[in-house]
């Protein structure tokens, strides 16, 4: 390890700061691969995107190429993309169905669940292939909940269920909204990268501080709009969340922000604008809430609707919004560029307009062409300029310490909804995940 | 049937557009655009509607209007400094027009952008729908379709 001049975690790691090497240091990005994404459950998908047998898509664990499918006896496989005989990846669409999977080298053909079918020519080799265990390589451990693919390249850990604790109510949150029951990811995937750390996203998500400062822009552009300029409903969606991004400081204050084990964090929610909200009973909501009444009754639905959360945080590679169908999931590509995808889901059962509003707010909360989310993407590239200069090496991560307070099954909360407890916390997490050696 | 329209002073129109935008003359470019018209930089190759399916950009006269206001405010940071930018025009070929005068333009473009030390190149085909107004045109849609629209982009803080 020394060999490697990687300096002690606890050099790095201060109650109430961070060194800056863990934002710009390649070599300790690389052990995080290792250490951290190779460990930790990462989400890579729901289940909607592979229905049915033969359904697949493609992505990427911890940087590698991997193939999600359903297999022909309906089970939900994550397979290393990469062919055992000379090693190219063997499926290059993003997403499909098939019958099967050919690589485009030497024709050797894998089935769904990533067994080695069919060799071109097998006659020369002294011993069939398919009797050496070469296949698509599964990934050590599978698990889904509530719909959600999640896998971990180590074969040893927490279950899913300890890894998520608390958060899985938010994974609960999204799907309970759903008038059938069930969720599925549509309207299109938005891909943007940023020049920044993989970790500047996820300590912004649960950021409470940063809107008014970072998006007063926007805010102000909102705030000045007249409201009667003709819109499709597409741009009133956004203007008013935009507006509801210039909430005073107290809302942002008294804020729930609750931590738990692993680096997960989830905070509440500060709309109050009854067209974004279903559980504020805007007309719009009726036939939404009338179908979920119908499965529920008006109690449960009630409890439903009441659930008011913002952002969740799965550490590390994913951000969601339970109430508002939206999910990332992050992709660290070097220590200084990440790319993130961000995905919408439509409530089954619900009326068409949903799905709609569903859009509209995803292209502003997530779309490449955001007016918020582009400036997001500047301050993660100014924090990364500025952790390169030498003169402080410290990121200061004090704000609310000492305020936080045990809570609910195994949390923490911050005594401000400001607080940067959820920070602090995600390095407790790195710094755990980071001192095993493999 | 309408009079079949002047390729020139469609042509006119439209370097007239893009050079109010690589100008930043963000409100008279504002100006070409009717009350109703929709600005869309699609997600999908072939995206049938901005509904359904999410959208790079997808702005209607309201958020146009909001999407201008917020350049001109001091701390729009994914537009300071501001880009500079150059679009080229090529192909632009009208393609039919309704009874309502109405006509519609494909054209491809090629757009440089340079901010922050980083230059960023899109591409990609545009459709207008231009309807008259007084002596000359104004755009009821524009719709832009980028090549590289379902791939991993940086922000996109620039109209296109």
């Amino acid at each position: 390890m020394n060999s490697l001049n990687i300096p002690k975690f606890s050099d790095l790691i201060r109650p109430d700061r961070v060194h800056r090497a863990l934002y710009t240091d390649p070599m300790l990005f690389e052990l995080e691969m290792d250490r951290l994404f190779g460990r930790a459950w990462l989400v890579l998908g729901h289940e909607s995107q592979v229905r049915a047998p033969g359904d697949f898509f493609t992505t990427r664990l911890a940087r590698q190429p991997v193939l999600v499918t359903r297999d022909d006896g309906g089970a939900v496989r994550v397979l290393v993309n990469r062919c055992p005989h000379r090693g190219a990846v063997v499926c290059t669409e993003e997403r499909g169905h098939t019958p099967h999977f050919q690589c485009g080298y030497h024709g050797w053909t894998f089935s769904c669940d990533g067994a080695l079918k069919h060799v071109p020519m097998a006659n020369a080799y002294p011993e069939d292939p398919r009797g050496l265990g070469l296949r698509l390589a599964p990934v050590p451990r599978v698990a889904t909940y509530r719909g959600f693919i999640f896998a971990s390249l180590a074969a040893n850990g927490p279950g899913l269920l300890d890894f998520l604790g608390y958060m899985r109510t938010s994974f609960d949150d999204m799907v309970d909204r759903a008038p059938d029951g069930e969720i599925e990811v549509a309207g299109g995937v938005f891909k943007h990268a940023y020049d920044g750390n993989w970790k500047l996203m996820l300590e912004n998500h649960n950021d409470t501080y940063h809107p008014a400062h970072v998006h007063a822009s926007s805010i102000y552009a909102a705030k000045e709009q007249a409201d009667d300029t003709p819109t499709t409903g597409a741009g009133e969606i956004a203007v008013r969340q935009m507006r509801q991004n210039g909430v005073p400081p107290d809302v942002w204050d008294g804020l729930g922000l609750w931590t738990a084990a692993y680096g997960h964090s989830l905070m509440g929610d500060y709309h109050d604008d009854k067209r974004l909200v279903a559980a504020l009973k805007d007309p719009t909501f009726a036939a939404y809430r009338a179908a979920l009444e119908k499965r529920h009754g008006p109690r449960r639905t009630d409890e439903i609707l009441g659930v008011a959360r913002f952002n969740t945080v799965v550490y590390p590679n994913c951000t969601f919004m339970s109430q508002f169908r939206q999910l990332r999931i992050l992709h660290p590509i070097t220590v200084d560029r990440t790319a993130v995808y961000t995905y919408s889901f439509r409530l089954k059962g619900a009326p068409p307009q949903m799905f709609r509003d569903t859009v509209a707010f995803a292209n502003v909360v997530n779309g490449t062409g955001s007016p918020v989310l582009t400036d997001d993407l500047e301050l993660y590239a100014r924090v990364q300029q500025g952790l390169l200069t030498q003169a402080n090496d410290w990121v200061y991560l004090g704000r609310g310490l000492g305020g936080d307070v045990p809570d609910r099954e195994q949390t923490h909360r911050g005594n401000l909804g400001t607080s940067e407890i959820h920070i602090r916390n995600q390095f407790a997490a790195w710094a755990h995940y980071m001192s095993q050696a493999s | 049937m309408a009079e079949s329209p002047n390729l020139r002073d469609i042509e006119e129109f439209l370097y007239h557009e893009a050079r109010l935008l690589d100008e930043h003359r963000y409100d008279e470019w504002l100006d070409l655009y009717t009350d109703t018209a929709t600005y869309w930089v699609p997600l999908e190759r072939s995206q049938k509607d901005p509904y359904e399916t999410s959208s790079l950009i997808f702005d209607d006269r309201k958020l146009m209007e909001a999407r201008v206001r917020q350049f001109r405010h001091p701390r729009r940071h994914a537009q300071t400094p501001a880009s500079r930018t150059c679009h080229m025009l090529g192909h632009i070929e009208p393609l039919d027009s309704g009874d309502d005068g109405a006509v519609r333009v494909r054209s491809n473009f090629i757009l440089v952008e340079f901010r922050a030390d980083r230059q960023f190149i899109y591409g990609g085909a545009c459709e207008h729908r231009l309807v008259h107004s007084g002596a000359g045109y104004k755009i009821a849609a524009k719709r832009i379709d980028l090549v590289n629209s379902e791939g991993v982009l940086d922000g996109i803080s620039i109209l296109l």
